[in-house]
């Protein structure tokens, strides 16, 4: 057959700067460039080109730059180059078309409507290299309200247990298996230092990664991979996945020939054999189920691990979030459909779920709504790109966000969308020993640590100027944010006003 | 005043103030003179758009019996207040509350008081304490009869506000008639017209009354923390939601003035860090349960309640406020020279601490304060679900 798919990316090499040295042909695992020998010069095979990026970075002479092909379309809105070209990939192969990363279709980013205020004359703005600025943050299930002995200064109500944050973001999760064990290994690092969480997602907790335990969060999701007494005792908090932004309804397929020695050995399950997430938890098909195994895993744990229950923003997540908590879930995690993913079905990532922004606000009101939202804590993921939307996503009802994407574009993740090829030439995405070997988890830690300081900064400066000192005071505090250019439904849910009003 | 001002509650207006307050803690009852001469040397803090009063004590021949103070902007709001006061009220005396002709006070509501008991049946069938049941009415009046507002609600206390500078305030409502002892007054300097005299302060509900000088930026935080427990936010200002603060803390869950306030004005991670173990988990237990109800931006606030006065500083003490003593007697001010143009060799005079609250209780509830038990019993959610505590187990 004749293969009709058309190369994506074109490399330009600009043969004046090119000294020919060749580490474009060595970064590349997809094995784009090729020194035809006897000249010396290079040629590209463009149809293998991935955008990752790589070879751009590593060129000492900087000659090597990617461009889009130029192929134009036949000129249909409807019919773009990029439909035409999933059909002829699918009439070819009969097969799902897979994807990474997050959704890339146009759709409404809320955080770049949102718009923070800030102090001027009639309150004062807060130099935060001058007063404490307070960004800790705990999570857990609490009561709703204290039952104290004032005179000896003591709680007499029993405290569920907490997390405690020094930074109002955690990572979130990405298994062993989707991820290389230094991409684990630097962001279990950074978490340590920065005082957050990183996440352990289905793959089990690789004994490397032990020592990490009080900044782990262990995940527990439909394949149980991992997962025994000793795991859930291992990590600061366990978080059952119900669903994924990416992938909502779904489950996973990690093929055999991802599953290395070290791989099975983290995941309890034989080497070489399909790893295969069911799309439900086998043992809860409805909310009280769920209760059942919050349940069991906090008596498994002694009652001492918070458990969080992690579901994909999805319809209707405000009434199951509330049912969340009523099951005894002492966090509940919310993500939203541009979050990323190792891989998915194409047209799951790009048509399932709903926008984070409106998923969390009518969660945050909701759970307000049933007279319960301090009592449970809320996280919101899927689409974190900056400070500024950490400080969005709080103003709207968030207690935290989880990043992901971000922290893996700080270790050097280009977004090439290609993951699930387990060819990643930035070693976090792939298990090939040479390519993970090209991420030091030190130095990928070090860029982590430097992105959420910096972001942290960020954040105090933005709190200081709206004349607040602690996390605590933005979270939910929507009259810190105005819409711009959405509608009146939009605002309605945001629960925001429009700029001017 | 334009007729077509938006109204305080419409819209969030930012105000500055000035705010005063004098206790005698050991009961005797004193006359609205000097509460009149402190709040009215600082008539540059106020820009004639608010002022007012609350008094504790005055009325003690009713101290058994709520004394509502409504203020009506038309003929019929007071007729529909009457006849819902007359269904779940018993009244025992109504009268117009006298007034004084000011010229700078313009087109005045209609204000009347009612000394009321709850009907005794409608309550029990509620299924709400008298607080509670109290409570409901006046927000139900507030926010359902047009042109009603209920300025104060409290037992042997009342409010006295509206637009204008608050010693013109003073003089229309003859406070120096009134004998109590405690008063607080408010000079308001809005940024915009309120529109109407319920948007005027003190602030009250129930006996609690609050006076405040600041913008709070943790305003929305706070504002949806406590609509959860059944507070309607119907002014939208700073001073509403620091009162319904305190009443969900105290009344609901028992605390104590002086941990609520702690709580609002909760110490730094910094600080907590520092302390030893039992004191910072105990610090810490209270920031993580009550982290909503932590205040954020200036202000300071003189509350008054049956027990006394108490006034708090944001953490960052970013706005004035001035406490002396002279024996029995407590004076707060925004500015020193308020409390020494009232009393001039006042003693201890300093600045109220930014996060440490000031605390001014009658000798009497002090003393009945010493011997009861320290430890509180709120009154829990009933919709609040299992939060992952270790059930307690019987021993085998």
């Amino acid at each position: 057959m004749l293969d009709y798919a058309l190369p994506r990316f074109k490399v330009l090499r600009d043969e004046a700067l090119c000294v020919k040295c060749g580490v474009c042909e060595r970064s590349c695992a997809n094995e784009v460039h090729r020194s035809d020998g006897a000249s010396g010069k290079f040629a590209a095979n463009h149809v293998a080109c991935v955008n990752c990026q790589r070879c751009v970075v590593m060129c000492p002479v900087r000659a090597l730059a990617i461009a889009n092909w130029p192929q134009v379309d036949c000129g249909s809105t409807n019919w773009t180059l990029g439909y035409m070209q999933d059909i002829a990939k699918q009439s070819q192969t009969g097969g799902v078309l897979l994807a990474s990363m997050g959704s890339t279709q146009p759709l409404p980013i809320y955080w770049d409507h949102l718009l923070l205020n800030a102090s001027q004359v009639t309150n004062p703005s807060i130099d935060p290299l001058r007063e404490p600025m307070e960004t800790r943050v705990f999570l857990g299930s609490r009561p709703s309200a204290l039952k104290v002995n004032e005179r000896e200064r003591t709680v007499i109500t029993e405290m569920p247990p907490q997390i405690k944050l020094d930074v109002p973001l955690m990572f979130s999760a990405m298994s062993f298996g989707s991820v290389s064990l230094n991409a684990q290994k630097a962001l279990a690092m950074a978490a340590e230092k920065l005082g957050t969480f990183f996440n352990t997602g289905e793959g089990g907790l690789h004994r490397e990664l032990e020592r990490y335990g009080e900044h782990a969060i262990v995940q527990v999701a439909s394949g149980r991979f991992g997962v025994d007494a000793h795991y859930l005792n291992a990590g600061a908090m366990i978080e059952i996945k119900i669903g994924q932004g990416a992938k909502p309804g779904i489950g996973g397929h990690l093929p055999g020939e991802k599953i290395s020695g070290e791989v099975s050995r983290t995941r309890m399950i034989p080497q070489g054999t399909d790893a295969i997430s069911p799309a439900p938890h086998h043992d809860i098909y409805s909310i009280e189920d769920l209760k059942q195994l919050i349940f069991s895993l906090k008596e498994a744990t002694l009652y001492r691990k918070p458990v969080a229950v992690k579901i994909a923003a999805v319809h209707n997540a405000a009434a199951i979030a509330s049912g969340m908590a009523r099951a005894g879930a002492d966090v509940i995690v919310v993500d939203g459909f541009r979050g990323g993913t190792g891989a998915a079905p194409k047209r799951i990532r790009d048509s399932v779920g709903i926008p984070i922004e409106l998923a969390l606000a009518a969660i945050d009101q909701r759970l307000r709504d049933e007279g319960i939202r301090s009592t449970v804590s809320v996280v919101a993921g899927g689409s974190i790109r900056s400070s500024a939307d950490i400080v969005r996503a709080v103003a709207l009802g968030a207690d935290a966000a989880y990043i992901a994407s971000a922290a893996l574009i700080a270790m050097g993740c280009h977004q090439c969308q290609d993951c699930s090829r387990g060819r990643c030439n930035w070693g976090i995405a792939t298990q090939d020993p040479r390519l993970t070997k090209r991420l030091n988890p030190e130095e990928g830690a070090e860029r982590v640590v430097n992105l959420v300081r910096a972001w942290n900064h960020e954040i105090q400066e933005m709190m200081g100027g709206m004349g607040i000192n602690a996390i605590d005071s933005l979270r939910g505090n929507r009259l810190m944010l105005r819409g711009v250019g959405i509608n009146e439904k939009e605002l309605d849910i945001l629960g925001v006003k429009h700029a001017g009003e | 005043m334009p007729k077509t001002a938006i109204r305080e509650g419409d819209v969030r207006i930012p105000s500055g103030c000035a705010i005063a307050g004098i206790m005698d803690r050991s009961g005797v009852r004193h006359d609205g003179g000097d509460i009149l001469r402190s709040i009215e040397l600082m008539h540059d803090r106020s820009n004639g758009l608010g002022g007012g009063f609350a008094a504790y004590g005055i009325y003690p021949e009713y101290r058994e019996l709520y004394a509502f103070h409504v203020m009506y902007e038309t003929h019929e709001a007071r007729v529909a207040t009457e006849a819902y006061l007359d269904v779940y009220f018993m009244s025992e005396k109504q009268e117009r509350i006298p007034t004084e002709p000011v010229p700078s006070i313009k087109n005045p509501p209609d204000v009347w008081r009612y000394f009321v008991a709850p009907h005794p049946m409608r309550m029990n069938m509620s299924g709400l304490d008298e607080s509670e049941y109290v409570m409901r009415h006046v927000f139900h009046i507030n926010s359902q009869i047009e042109g009603a507002f209920v300025a104060s609600s409290g037992k042997d206390m009342g409010a006295f506000k509206g637009v204008g500078y608050p010693e013109d305030i003073g003089e229309f409502y003859r406070i120096g008639d009134y004998r109590a002892w405690a008063w607080t007054a408010h000079g308001r300097f809005p940024t915009n017209t309120p529109g109407w005299w319920g948007g005027a302060h003190p602030f009250t509900l129930l006996n609690w009354s609050v006076v405040h000088n600041g913008e709070i930026s943790s305003y929305d935080a706070n504002r949806r923390y406590v609509e959860q427990f059944g507070y309607d936010c119907e002014l939208q200002t700073d001073t509403e939601v620091i009162t319904y603060l305190f009443d969900l803390l105290c009344r609901r869950h028992g605390l104590s003035q002086e941990l609520a306030a702690r709580i609002m004005t909760a110490p730094s991670w910094d600080e907590i860090d520092r302390m030893p173990p039992d004191r910072a988990k105990f610090e810490t237990d209270l920031r993580v349960t009550y982290s909503s109800a932590l205040v954020n931006g200036p202000f300071s606030v003189i509350l008054g309640s049956e027990e006394g006065l108490l006034a708090i500083n944001d953490r960052l003490k970013l706005r004035a406020l001035m406490v002396g003593e002279k024996g029995s007697m407590v004076y707060f001010a925004s500015e020193q020279a308020a409390i020494e143009v009232v009393c001039p060799d006042a003693e201890n005079i300093r600045p109220v601490e930014g996060g440490i609250p000031f605390v001014a209780q009658l000798d009497e509830v002090a003393r009945r304060k010493g011997l009861a038990a320290c430890e509180n019993s709120p009154v829990l959610n009933p919709l609040a679900h299992e939060v992952g505590v270790q059930p307690k187990r019987r021993e085998a």
